[in-house]
């Protein structure tokens, strides 16, 4: 099974692991980003995520294909979540199942760390002092000749 | 003739700025570089191609004999250096595969202006008079001087040229020798190089993010002539005070990541896609 999904509604992460249970598997792990209330010295009261869902569905279903084949596991999921987050929400969660542990965590911090990277997603903060932004768009907006791919330029781990 | 003439079709770069093979680009109904090849071949005793070492077995590149740049050595003039190593007893007639506007009468005109008494013919720029050095004659006598100025460092054939004696011509035409680096530049020459052909396509462009709070919409359907993504976007600039630049950009096509350069269809559904910020 490899699965990626948005929700527009908060994640039901209780549910999640039982779709990665198999009779093969002796160990899962999961990862879940959530929201915090900073960001690069800026207080943050809530996000806004927005998403290019047909592509980004297929976009991610590749990343968790490449896992597959990169990494020896029985199911792995991705569900993102869209919409208005509050502080302490959901914003992603990974889980992988696999017959040993060490598959698992690898395959899930490389589903993890390429969703981030290419999966058309979008992401708005809305500061304490009533400002906005959309990550990665304007606070390191960049002169056009420098900027030659991209680059995911600063990291937002959760 | 005691010496040949071989022509060399710089196929070497890495179109970093173009976002997509610039050899391959179609300006002309072929692949740029087989075009240049083409243009070539009859003022020459043959032509090859001047690749990287991990270019060799791209089939674009593959259907001439090819000078390997030498270990060690990168950028147009490593391909000259390479050439005049393989063959030192050949002048190379050295030509840049992103010169869509290089015409019949520019070549002749370097070919009956050459003068051997120099180390090198070469076309004065239009645009600042400077040496033109990619498309050049390079004597058999210069390889020592090529050869010597790679070993110091040096990387620039522009430089190289000012350096040696180099007899400079005026090119009969001056947009043949514009090299066209960006998808911007590329959109504009193919407008340029056949205008007759313009048709106004029906686009739906869907915007998302900082784009979307920029251009006030999260959807719209356009009439348009831009015949591809770049040319889109340059267009939307025009309209709406976009501040990210392409660069920053992907696009799709029909939600399929896709070249800027790739031709639009009528029909087709785009998105520029602004850095993602998932997790």
């Amino acid at each position: 099974m490899a699965i990626f999904e948005f929700s527009h509604v908060p994640l039901a992460v209780a549910d999640y692991p039982r779709r990665l249970a198999n009779a093969a598997s002796g160990g899962f792990c999961a990862f879940e980003g959530w929201v915090r209330n900073h960001n690069e010295g800026l207080a943050v009261t809530r996000l806004e995520y927005q998403a290019f869902e047909l592509l980004g569905a297929k976009e991610g279903a590749r990343i968790i294909e490449e896992a597959r084949s990169r990494f020896p596991i029985n199911a792995a999921l991705c569900v993102h979540r869209l919409g208005d987050l509050g502080i302490g929400d959901v914003a992603v969660w990974v889980g992988v199942s696999a017959a040993h542990r060490d598959e698992a965590f690898r395959a899930c911090r490389y589903i993890i760390d390429e969703v981030k990277q290419r999966v058309p997603i979008w992401k708005k903060e809305h500061y304490v002092n009533g400002d906005s932004g959309w990550v990665n768009c304007e606070r390191c907006a960049a002169p056009a000749a420098h900027t030659h791919e991209h680059a995911h330029t600063h990291p937002h781990d959760h | 003739m005691s010496e040949p003439l071989y022509g060399l079709v710089l196929a070497g770069g890495r179109s970093s700025r173009m976002q997509s093979d610039k050899a391959r680009l179609q300006y002309h109904g072929e692949s740029q570089l087989e075009h240049s090849c083409r243009l070539l071949a009859p003022h020459v005793d043959q032509v090859f191609v001047s690749v990287r070492d991990d270019q060799r077995g791209d089939p674009t590149r593959a259907t001439r004999p090819q000078i390997v740049d030498q270990p060690g050595l990168a950028g147009p003039i490593a391909g000259i250096a390479s050439a005049q190593a393989q063959h030192p007893g050949a002048a190379w007639w050295v030509l840049a595969c992103d010169l869509p506007f290089l015409d019949e009468a520019t070549l002749s005109a370097l070919e009956q202006g050459r003068s051997r008494s120099a180390l090198a013919t070469a076309f004065r720029s239009a645009h600042d008079g400077q040496p033109e050095p990619l498309c050049a004659i390079y004597e058999p006598r210069s390889s020592a001087a090529v050869a010597q100025y790679v070993a110091d460092g040096g990387h620039c054939p522009r430089k190289f040229l000012r350096l040696h004696p180099t007899h400079l011509l005026t090119a009969p035409n001056a947009r043949a020798l514009d090299n066209i680096n960006t998808p911007q530049e590329y959109a504009a020459a193919m407008q340029d190089l056949n205008p007759a052909a313009a048709i106004t396509m029906n686009i739906r462009v869907q915007y998302f993010a900082l784009l979307r709070d920029q251009a006030g919409r999260s959807h719209e359907q356009l009439a348009t002539q831009a015949r591809t993504a770049a040319a889109l976007f340059a267009e939307l600039q025009q309209r709406y005070p976009f501040t990210l630049a392409m660069e920053q950009l992907r696009v799709a096509i029909n939600a399929e990541f896709a070249e800027w350069t790739q031709d639009l269809r009528d029909g087709d559904e785009v998105v520029f896609i602004p850095p993602v910020a998932g997790g």
